[in-house]
């Protein structure tokens, strides 16, 4: 985060008011940056043009590759590398396979969809939030548009879109 | 729009110290935060100091466990299997409930898990780390615990069994550990961000910030959250059935009179469902005393889990006589011996014990005033997962005690250091709640706000209902 950018910051205290204020924002043609919400908030991604996330489709791929290697596991130990005679059962046997392929298929479909949700966020162990105001983790909901991103609007125009929009408070500029 | 349905009561109700206005966003967090925030509560200390003993005697009975081997305990050669493993499939059991709140009522968008699921969670991890620690007891020699994994070895390279219900298992346990944390832990990142901006000394700032991953709660991240959380809950649900669906293989594919029998995968789900419930009652029971959360988890929530204590009480109820049933249809007789003998037989008492706490008491919760008044809650749930106990322990010994040659028919009692290895699971189930209780938040803010609205335009009448027992002591406060 070298480059900083200059955003103004909108306090909403309702989140129907808030996506009222999104759909009313984005129609004037303001590009928003982002809103930090305390809890999910219905659609709100929907709301702000946010394309539909991939991750269930990454976690389908994550539990295929375990299953697949599950049973390529169980087949090559007991049936090639390792063949034991266990009262005279077949050497690979499927119906045997089926528990430990299934359970390796949801250990990898997990795991491997949290650490891509993890690493598509930016999340991981000591990293720095991005906070326009720390009560987005409290009460408030909170909206940022970047001035750069919406140079067809000045500054006093940005500001003036915002507090009618229905913001609870003054909206204030802030460097990230 | 104000809608006011009376067959949903509200999920939070109105502050306990101003019941004339509607719970806000922000009483959520501190109410939730204060326990987090607050200094070492005495009750806290004095709690955490008796499960640090327990844990102590425990730690000594396992040093004895391990250090002179397996012969300290009560088994013998006819009854190799006992103690241990009843109180391995017992944790197992309890550690269903978490994930099932968490995962099958999110499915069925069932909302009132919203207070109870981190908890639940919580309890479920350290209810399978006791069930692994039990594994790990009776394997005598632990530190070979890794020969369970299919690791390259040196030995001809020689590999698990497949075949084995006992390998399943442990696929089965570790894949639940680790989806539950998981799962877990991404449901704290938002609370534990929460509790980072609201942080004013240094150390839990640091600690917290470096927990909580960085969470900002942006829209996209909430997005993605709740895809996860819904792939998670997919994933879990069919995860949550297989594990104990799995232990129950550990007896059922057996040719043991009284294990074999194909009911055993739905008996014990509902089992584990059972004393899964019971548990999670037993400690918000507490948990909702000592940190005063009655307006987060009401009488309502300990309602709808007395009725699902009723519905698995009485599904295992069912189990039950169905094994007689068909012990006595099958017309073999080592099966029905099997059976008469856990009647009648020697351990007549575990086996009336288990009856009698399992199949007449959740009857009581018929009662809508039984299941909402708190002490009976309270105390049948601590029956339930005695009575649950008393299932493994009757399933297990009893079917070993009397095997098919008479001569080496045995019994099997306890020795103080198989009841000190059960009490080291207490200690250390109890030290990591009493931990996760004061250090992180026991209900989930975040979940809890995005129901809060919903809720608040219901409360206006719910607190009146909630503050009494029964209907009989509301009828007489209000005279």
């Amino acid at each position: 985060m070298a480059n900083k950018s200059k955003y103004l910051v909108g306090i909403f205290d309702d989140d129907e008011v808030l996506i009222k204020a999104i759909d009313k924002i984005r129609g004037l043609g303001v590009k928003i940056h982002e809103v930090y919400t305390p809890f999910p908030v219905h659609d709100l991604d929907v709301h702000l043009g946010h394309p539909r996330t991939r991750l269930g489709k990454a976690a389908f791929m994550f539990g295929a590759t375990g299953t697949t290697l599950a049973i390529t596991m169980q087949t090559s130990m007991l049936g090639f590398l390792w063949p034991m005679n266990i009262g005279g059962k077949d050497h690979v046997a499927y119906p045997d396979f089926v528990p430990v392929s299934f359970e390796a298929t949801v250990l990898c479909a997990a795991l491997g969809m949290v650490a891509t949700f993890l690493i598509s966020n930016g999340l991981g162990p000591g990293k720095k939030a991005k906070m326009f105001d720390p009560r987005s983790t409290d009460d408030k909901f909170v909206m940022a548009i970047e001035f750069d991103k919406n140079t067809a609007f000045t500054h006093a125009q940005l500001e003036q879109i915002l507090t009618e929009s229905g913001v609870s408070e003054k909206p204030f500029e802030k460097e990230l | 729009m104000n809608v006011t349905s009376p067959v949903r009561p509200a999920l939070v109700l109105r502050q306990m110290h101003d019941k004339n206005r509607e719970t806000t966003y922000h009483d959520v967090t501190n109410d939730i935060c204060k326990q987090v925030e607050a200094g070492f509560n005495p009750r806290w200390m004095g709690a955490m100091a008796i499960s640090l003993v327990v844990l102590a005697w425990g730690c000594y009975c396992l040093y004895r466990t391990w250090w002179f081997g397996l012969g300290e305990w009560g088994l013998n050669k006819t009854i190799g299997w006992a103690w241990d493993i009843t109180n391995f499939v017992w944790w197992v059991g309890i550690g269903h409930a978490g994930t099932l709140i968490s995962a099958i009522l999110l499915l069925f968008r069932q909302k009132w898990r919203t207070s109870i699921n981190r908890a639940a969670e919580a309890m479920t991890i350290f209810a399978v780390l006791c069930a692994g620690s039990f594994i790990l007891m009776h394997m005598g020699r632990p530190w070979l615990g890794h020969w369970c994994l299919p690791l390259p070895n040196t030995y001809g390279s020689l590999w698990v069994n497949f075949n084995s219900p006992l390998i399943w298992d442990v696929f089965a346990i570790s894949t639940y550990l680790t989806v539950s944390l998981v799962f877990w832990y991404m449901g704290l990142l938002p609370d534990l961000a929460t509790i980072r901006e609201r942080a004013t000394n240094p150390i839990s700032k640091f600690v917290y910030g470096l927990m909580s991953f960085g969470w900002d709660g942006s829209a996209k991240t909430w997005a993605r959250y709740e895809m996860i959380s819904l792939i998670l809950a997919g994933l879990s649900t069919p995860l949550v059935l297989s594990v104990h669906t799995i232990v129950s293989f550990d007896f059922a594919t057996s040719v043991i009179p009284g294990w074999h029998t194909t009911i055993f995968p739905p008996y014990f789900v509902a089992g584990a469902i059972f004393s899964g419930f019971a548990m999670v009652l037993t400690l918000m029971l507490v948990t909702r005393f000592v940190f005063k959360l009655e307006a987060y988890i009401t009488r309502e929530h300990i309602e709808v889990m007395n009725k699902i204590i009723l519905i698995t009480g009485s599904i295992v109820g069912i189990a039950y006589i169905t094994e007689f049933f068909i012990a006595w249809y099958s017309q073999v007789s080592y099966e029905q011996y099997a059976f008469i003998n856990r009647m009648f037989g020697p351990y007549w008492w575990a086996y009336w014990a288990m009856m009698s706490c399992n199949v007449i008491t959740p009857q009581f919760f018929w009662f809508r005033s039984i299941r909402r008044n708190i002490y009976w809650t309270f105390a049948l749930s601590i029956v339930v997962n005695i009575g649950m106990w008393f299932e493994r322990f009757v399933i297990i010994a009893t079917s070993l005690h009397r095997d098919y040659l008479p001569s080496s028919w045995a019994m099997f009692w306890p020795t103080y250091v198989d009841v000190g290895d059960y009490l080291f699971s207490f200690g250390f189930f109890f030290t990591c709640f009493f931990l996760f209780a004061k250090f992180l938040p026991v209900i989930n803010m975040a979940e809890v706000k995005s129901v809060l609205k919903a809720s608040n335009e219901q409360s206006s009448e719910g607190y009146a209902d909630d503050e009494y027992n029964t209907v009989e002591e509301k009828a007489v406060a209000q005279h």
